[in-house]
C-alpha cells in the first residue's frame, strides 16, 4: 500500500519505470521519492538494523532516501526527478 | 578569476544577488535546488498548475516577487542551479553539479544556506510515515501529496499550525494538532508578538480555522511514541500525566528550525553561542559581516528570523559587501534595513516565548530511543559515553558515532547536544560545538572533475 497520498496535480502524463525489477508507474514531475512512495511503503533499509526507511526531511538534508539507479548511481530520491524507463532499486533488507 | 559568490537561492540569496546586480556586479549564485526560491518559497515543478495563492496562501505575493526577481536576473547572473557546495578552503568552493566536480575561486562570498527543521526524536520516529514538518509541507507544496491519509501534526513553532492548516485545506484528513506549548506560555509571549501584529494574526487565523473545522488542537501535549509494523499505525501522547493515543498513518513533527551552518564553519567563520537559537551560530555584525573579511552571512542560515528578515538581511549583506569594495551605497537604505531587522529580532524573542523549547525532552528521553538515525545510536549509548567522563560533543561523537553518519549531525546534532548536556549536568553552551567536515553532503564515487 502507498505511503503518500496524491491530493492535487493528478492530471499529468504517466511515466513507466521499474522498481526492483517490477513494472511501476509515476507521473511527470514526480520526484523518485513521490513515485516510489505512492507505489510502495519504503525507499531503503537502514545500514545497521535493516529497518525500512522512507526519507524524513524531503529537502536533501537527512540523507535517508538514497536509492540506486541501473547505472550504479546512488541518488537522493527526494531531489531526483523521475524519468521514463528508469530502473530503480531499493537497497538492503532486514537481516535474516 | 575570483568571483563574488552567493551560496543559496532562497529569499536572502536572491535579494543579495539583486542588490549586487543593481550596483553593476555579476555575481555567481549557487543553489542546490533545480529551481530557486528556497524552502518556504519552494517552487513546484514546471508542469504543475496550482496557483501561487493555493501554494503559498497569505505569502503568495512575496513568493511570486522572489521568483520573478530571480527570473528577471537570470541573464545578469552566473546562476548555477543543481549545484552543491560541499567544501570550502583556500579561497575556493568545491562544487558538485550534475555529477561533475568543480572548484570556484571566490573573492567574496555571501552565505545564505537557510535552515532545516529542529528535531527532537521520539521512539518510533524512523518508521515510514514519520516526517519533519518541513518535509510534510514540501510533499504538499512541491509534489501535491500528503504524507499519509490520517495525519497528526506535533511539536511547536510557527510551521506547526501553518502546515496543519495547509493540509486540511488541501483535503487531507488531519487527525489532530499536538502543540507541546502550554497556553500560558503563549499568553506571556503576547507583548513580543505584538511587534508584528500581521504575523501574529496569521498564526491565530490558522489556529482558529482548524478549530472551526473540527480539528482537535491540544496544548501542553507531548509525543510519547510512534507505533507500527513497517509503518506508522498509531501514536501515543501525554498531556498532564495522562496518556492518550490516536490511530493514524502519518506524523509530521519538529520544534522550530535550526540554522544550516556547516559551510560557514568550513569557511572558517568564528562562532558564538546564541541562547535564543540554543545553537552556535557564525558571528555577524548588524550588516551581515562575519569574522572574516571575505565572508558575509544572511538569512536563516545565520540565525532563525524567517523569510521576511532573510530578504532584508540578504540585501543588507550585499550592501555591506559593496561598501567594503568601496562602492557608494545609500546610507538611508542600510539604516532602514538594520532598523527593520532589529524589530523582527524583537518579535523573534516573542516567538521563542510563545513556542518555548521543551526543556524536559532530554531528561525524559528513554535509553532505548534511537537518537541518530544514520548510525543508529541510542540515547543510552550516548549517556554511557558521557558517564565514562566524556562531555565534549566531538569526543562523544568519536566514541559512539552520534552525528557521524551521512547527515553529519544535521538531524540529530541539536538533540545529541541536549542529551549530553542533560546527562553531564553541564550547560548546553559548555559541551563544545559539533564541527563540520567536508564533504558536507555525501559525494558519489567516480565524480568527474570538470576540465
Amino acid at each position: 500500500m502507498a505511503l503518500l497520498t496524491r491530493l492535487a496535480e493528478g492530471d499529468r502524463p504517466a511515466l513507466d519505470f521499474t522498481l526492483d525489477g517490477k513494472p511501476a508507474s509515476g507521473l511527470q514531475g514526480d520526484t523518485l521519492l513521490t513515485a516510489l512512495l505512492t507505489a510502495g511503503e519504503f525507499l531503503r533499509h537502514s545500514d545497521f538494523s535493516g529497518e525500512p526507511r522512507a526519507g524524513f526531511c524531503l529537502m536533501g538534508a537527512c540523507q535517508d532516501c538514497w536509492v540506486r539507479l541501473a547505472d550504479g548511481r546512488r541518488v537522493r530520491a527526494c531531489s531526483t526527478m523521475l524519468e521514463a524507463g528508469q530502473q530503480v532499486s531499493r537497497e538492503g533488507s532486514k537481516p535474516a | 578569476m575570483s568571483e563574488i559568490v552567493i551560496v543559496g537561492a532562497g529569499p536572502a540569496g536572491i535579494r543579495a544577488a539583486q542588490t549586487l546586480v543593481a550596483h553593476g556586479l555579476r555575481p555567481c549564485l549557487l543553489d542546490e535546488a533545480a529551481r530557486g526560491g528556497g524552502q518556504i518559497y519552494r517552487r513546484q515543478p514546471e508542469n504543475f498548475r496550482r496557483s501561487p495563492v493555493k501554494l503559498y496562501g497569505f505569502e503568495a505575493r512575496k513568493a511570486v516577487a522572489i521568483h520573478q526577481t530571480l527570473d528577471h536576473l537570470r541573464e545578469q547572473l552566473d546562476y548555477r542551479p543543481d549545484t552543491l557546495v560541499w567544501n570550502a578552503e583556500d579561497g575556493a568552493l568545491d562544487t558538485l553539479q550534475q555529477g561533475r566536480a568543480g572548484r570556484l575561486d571566490y573573492s567574496k562570498v555571501i552565505v545564505a544556506t537557510g535552515a532545516t527543521d529542529r528535531v527532537l526524536p521520539i521512539p518510533g520516529w524512523t518508521l515510514p510515515g514519520v516526517y519533519s514538518l518541513g518535509a510534510a509541507q514540501i510533499a504538499l507544496k512541491y509534489q501535491g501529496c500528503a504524507i499519509g491519509q490520517r495525519v497528526v501534526f506535533a511539536g511547536s513553532g510557527p510551521l506547526l499550525y501553518l502546515v496543519a492548516y495547509q493540509y486540511a485545506k488541501a483535503g487531507a484528513k488531519v487527525v489532530a494538532v499536538l502543540d507541546s506549548t502550554p497556553f500560558s506560555a503563549q499568553c506571556r509571549a503576547l507583548p513580543g508578538l505584538l511587534r508584528q501584529p500581521l504575523t501574529l494574526a496569521k498564526g491565530l487565523y490558522y489556529r482558529s480555522w482548524l478549530t472551526a473545522h473540527g480539528i482537535p488542537v491540544h496544548q501542553d501535549a507531548h509525543l510519547q511514541q510512534v507505533d507500527g509494523e513497517q509503518r506508522v499505525q498509531s501514536l501515543r501522547w501525554r498531556q498532564g500525566g495522562v496518556l492518550h493515543s490516536f490511530d493514524c498513518d502519518a506524523l509530521a513533527f519538529a520544534h522550530g528550525l535550526r540554522s544550516e551552518t556547516q559551510l560557514a564553519d568550513l569557511l572558517g567563520c568564528r562562532f558564538a553561542w546564541n541562547p535564543l537559537n540554543r545553537a552556535w551560530l557564525p558571528e555577524r555584525d548588524s550588516a551581515g559581516r562575519s569574522s572574516l573579511s571575505d565572508v558575509y552571512l544572511a538569512g536563516d542560515g545565520a540565525g532563525i528570523m524567517g523569510a521576511d528578515a532573510a530578504e532584508m538581511a540578504g540585501e543588507r549583506a550585499a550592501l555591506a559587501l559593496l561598501e567594503d569594495l568601496g562602492r557608494a551605497v545609500d546610507p538611508q537604505r542600510t539604516a532602514f534595513l538594520e532598523t527593520r531587522l532589529q524589530r523582527i529580532d524583537g518579535f523573534r524573542q516573542g516567538l521563542e516565548q510563545a513556542f518555548p523549547f521543551p526543556e524536559r525532552w532530554a531528561a525524559d528521553a528513554p535509553d532505548t530511543l534511537m537518537l541518530c538515525r544514520c548510525e543508529e545510536v541510542s540515547v543510552g549509548e550516548v549517556r554511557a559515553v558521557v558517564r565514562e567522563g566524556h562531555w565534549e560533543i566531538n569526543r562523544v561523537k568519536a566514541h559512539c558515532r552520534v552525528g557521524m553518519g551521512r547527515c553529519q549531525g544535521r538531524i540529530c546534532g541539536a538533540a545529541a547536544a541536549e542529551i549530553i548536556a542533560s546527562e553531564s549536568g553541564l550547560a548546553l553552551d559548555s559541551i563544545g560545538r559539533l564541527r563540520a567536515q567536508a564533504p558536507i553532503k555525501p559525494l558519489p564515487f567516480g565524480v568527474e572533475v570538470a576540465p
